[in-house]
């Protein structure tokens, strides 16, 4: 009886970190349980875009002195190893460009997903919790703005708010939030009537001590897999509105804008300009799916079939 | 019955109203849409009198009830380029979208409900890995992407197929795979869990008891419970390609509704864009709202609880 009061009082452990205790201490273990694959395409992908400035041959936005434009890849009959990749329309070197490129779509995609996920969280927190009037505006506003097409908003605000790198994060953060909020708010109307919030509440906790020590800490695995499944959501949506020129404005590179300076030379078979930047952007999602999935498994275990 | 349809509607209009107020703000708040509409380094009193004429040097309020005034006439503002109601040229364009749409959600079908199916009926084989490997790549491999790659292969490189432009079902084959890709992912998912969980019902298993041969009970009694979310998922599903396939539009010269924005974007036409962008969210709350409303309809437990 006993063990049960003192159960329901503390908030329960979340199952996440249950988990990643009862793995024995070693080394060969844990490493077993990584996620290997994930991990081999994301970390050198990480390690470029962190060390691009080292690595990069060459100034992403300025021609290579003496080169030509659309140069082939080395390997190809016109290509030289000056220009490993080739070269676009300015001559400008395409493995720097990609290099320069990658820090743009994870820098957007990690902080597009924070901005989204703190945004939808605090909200969908206070949306259930506080419930009356407040729960029924940021309710109404979360319908309202799921209405549209995420990517027809992300156009319509960056063509409004105009094109810079921190501007497309803001707009991706305002237009991924409503996700977060939805999920997170029923996750607390569930939460609020549970025993332990009760006691908090009853023993005379304030409104955001209950918050941040009994609610927050038992909704973030919600976000984490919520986070892990958005960040390539915010990865492609950024290479789409660089490629319509809202974006990431020129000469800065960006995986989609790169596509879309490619689109003219793809029907001469120029195909290195399109393939590299679009197989950049597989790749990276690609991983942030698989790295999505391990989590999911560690973290929620219902929610494994989303 | 009555009641739940009069609150739905309701839900309906406010989310609506409150969409309206988002669009109409953004264009107001995130700068002066005059210096959009003009070319860069115009004078100062051309600028006035575009102002005058839009209406944009009158209040807020006023404003407001103007632009309200014009989405509920259907009108949604006269574009400036083409000085034309935006809803004349949207409804141009939606039978070519609609082409498009609908071509993408039969591909869409053609290889997600199987896929899901099989996936469902013979969990953890290989054919589940297979159509989990499917479902991971139509939620990596950009849409937009694929359509570039294909017009390489195909146009350029094989001379198969049309690169661009409307025409025969030749011009439709790589955008509607180009847009369906991720949509069939989707679709492969939903049908994969909603066929899992009607494997398990208990009226599937009694099925079986009563001995009846394996592909009856999923052809007869499994699939058409299965496809009950699964087609409510396909009926937005069109809808969001009606109104998203931008990237798409543009890669392929499709003169729909999403390179009607794109135009608007490229113009400085922002009543034409805020108008799309209206005309988008009318469409999808109006397709949410006709669903709930069919599901009260068929199915009483919703509109007793709710």
């Amino acid at each position: 009886m006993v063990s049960t009061i003192e159960e329901t009082r503390a908030s329960p452990v979340p199952i996440g970190a249950r988990d990643f205790a009862s793995v024995p201490r070693r080394w060969t273990s844990l490493a077993r349980q990584l996620p290997i694959l994930p991990l081999a395409i994301l970390v050198p992908f990480i390690l470029l875009a962190l060390f691009a400035n080292w690595i990069a041959p060459y100034d992403p936005t300025e021609p290579i002195p003496g080169a030509k434009i659309f140069e082939p890849p080395f390997w190809m009959q016109g290509g030289s190893s000056r220009a490993l990749l080739g070269t676009d329309f300015q001559a400008r070197d395409l493995f720097s460009r990609l290099l320069f490129g990658a820090r743009v779509s994870l820098i957007v995609g990690v902080m597009g997903t924070i901005v989204a996920g703190s945004i939808g969280t605090a909200l969908g927190i206070l949306s259930g919790y506080l419930g009356g009037w407040v729960d029924q505006v940021i309710m109404r506003v979360t319908d309202a703005w799921l209405a549209l097409p995420a990517l027809v908003f992300a156009i319509f605000l960056a063509t409004m708010i105009g094109p810079s790198m921190w501007n497309i994060v803001v707009i991706l953060g305002l237009v991924y939030w409503t996700r977060y909020a939805r999920v997170i708010r029923g996750e607390v109307l569930s939460l609020r009537e549970r025993e332990f919030v009760k006691l908090a509440e009853i023993a005379g906790g304030s409104r955001a001590r209950v918050i941040f020590r009994h609610i927050l800490p038992n909704v973030l695995n919600s976000t984490m897999v919520l986070a892990s499944l958005t960040i390539g959501v915010v990865i492609i949506a950024e290479a789409s509105l660089s490629f319509l020129g809202v974006g990431v404005p020129p000469p800065e590179p960006a995986w989609g804008s790169m596509l879309a300076d490619g689109r003219s030379m793809l029907m001469v078979g120029d195909w290195w300009l399109t393939v590299f930047p679009g197989l950049g952007i597989l790749l990276v999602v690609l991983a942030t799916q698989l790295l999505g999935d391990w989590l999911r498994v560690r973290l929620d275990p219902q929610l494994r079939n989303m | 019955m009555a009641r739940f349809m009069m609150r739905r509607t309701l839900y309906a209009i406010v989310t609506l109203f409150i969409l309206s107020l988002t669009i109409f703000a953004v264009v107001r708040l995130t700068g002066d849409p005059v210096t959009l509409l003009a070319e860069p380094g115009a004078r100062a009193e051309d600028l006035d009198r575009v102002r005058a004429e839009w209406g944009l040097d009158r209040p807020w309020p006023v404003q407001y009830v103007a632009f309200a005034r014009n989405i509920l006439t259907g009108q949604l503002g006269k574009s400036f380029n083409y000085e034309m109601p935006v809803s004349t040229l949207y409804f141009q364009r939606l039978p070519n979208s609609l082409e498009l749409a609908l071509a993408a959600t039969l591909i869409s079908f053609f290889i997600g409900i199987p896929a899901g199916i099989i996936s469902a009926v013979r969990v953890n084989s290989a054919w589940d890995n297979f159509g989990k490997t499917v479902a991971l790549l139509g939620l990596s491999v950009p849409g937009f992407w694929l359509g570039l790659v294909m017009i390489l292969i195909f146009s350029v490189w094989l001379h198969w197929l049309p690169t661009s432009g409307q025409g025969g079902w030749q011009h439709l084959i790589m955008p509607s795979l180009a847009l369906g890709w991720y949509f069939a992912a989707s679709l492969l998912r939903l049908t994969r869990s909603s066929m899992l969980e009607v494997l398990r019902s208990e009226y599937v298993k009694l099925a079986r008891l009563k001995g009846l041969p394996g592909y009856v009970v999923l052809a007869v009694h499994a699939f058409k419970n299965a496809m009950i979310p699964v087609l409510t998922l396909a009926g937005v599903n069109l809808v969001v390609m009606i109104n998203a396939a931008v990237i798409i539009e543009v890669i392929f010269a499709w003169p729909g509704i999403g390179r009607l924005l794109y135009e608007g974007i490229f113009q400085r036409d922002f009543p034409l864009v805020q108008g799309v962008v209206m005309e988008a969210g009318i469409m999808i709350v109006m397709i949410n709202l006709i669903i709930d409303l069919l599901y009260a309809y068929i199915d009483p437990r919703i509109r007793l609880t709710k």
